[in-house]
């Protein structure tokens, strides 16, 4: 696939950041054109990515998180959240609906989210060293009236 | 993200402003607690006509509501709900167990 744009950012896990971090990319793949509905699920995608990582990643500190964004193809946009975090064990089982760590604050649902709003989630971590969550979602071209 | 409430004959509404996410969540759970404490509802609403964006957050508030409404006996039901937090709610199956009011008598 070709890159035809992108941009990086790095922020602190501070649940403040959550709201901006997808601000931030809906700001960014609105040069797709996208409709309300595909803008909306990508938001959210990205603020369960990063709500784990802050939630999970860095239980009791405040770490870094790197999102990494790209227009591929012209049409699709690639969404990586990168954390040095303490990684998970086993991440089948935490893509699994309803499974958390969370406690009752939480409903289980980040990875569920992510995958069914996007068209592809990739998961990779390593216990102790980190989590990156890539997640991709086509947009479709619209025959819009401009 | 804003709270506040009305409560009249057993009928508790809450209504919710702004965006729900991990970082409002905390705060609106306590609320959420509080108020259906306090008042005993026989039905609880959650009003999210001003709710302008839920992630999954969203979803453990709304169990959680409808876990402490059944507790003292009530009923939990959900209404104005925009396009974007009823996708979130629709992929966590709520509306399996609780009441989407689609078109409200009253707005």
């Amino acid at each position: 696939m070709t890159e035809t744009n992108s941009f990086k950012m790095e922020f602190l896990s501070r649940s403040a950041n959550e709201s901006f971090a997808r601000a931030v990319v809906a700001c960014f793949a609105a040069q797709l054109d996208p409709t309300l509905e595909e803008l909306g699920d990508i938001k959210t995608a990205v603020s369960e990515a990063v709500t784990n990582c802050i939630v999970h990643a860095y239980p009791d500190t405040i770490g870094k998180i790197r999102l990494r964004v790209r227009i591929l193809d012209g049409d699709t946009v690639e969404i990586t959240v990168k954390d040095f975090g303490c990684g998970i064990e086993d991440v089948a089982k935490a893509r699994q609906p309803m499974f958390t760590t969370g406690g009752e604050e939480r409903s289980g649902m980040g990875f569920t989210i992510m995958e069914s709003f996007m068209d592809k989630l990739i998961v990779r971590s390593k216990p102790g060293k980190g989590t990156t969550v890539v997640m991709r979602r086509k947009i479709q071209r619209r025959e819009s009236a401009k | 993200m804003n709270i506040r409430s009305t409560f009249e004959d057993g009928r508790l509404t809450i209504y919710f402003e702004g965006e729900l996410d991990h970082h409002a969540a905390r705060d609106a759970l306590r609320q959420i607690e509080e108020r259906i404490d306090a008042t005993c509802p026989r039905e609880t609403v959650l009003d999210f006509k001003g709710l302008t964006f839920m992630d999954s957050s969203g979803i453990a508030v709304v169990v959680k509501a409808y876990k402490r409404t059944s507790q003292v006996g009530g009923k939990l039901s959900v209404t104005n709900l925009g396009p974007q937090p009823r996708r979130v709610l629709q992929a966590a199956g709520v509306e399996r167990f609780v009441r989407v009011i689609v078109t409200p008598k009253e707005v």
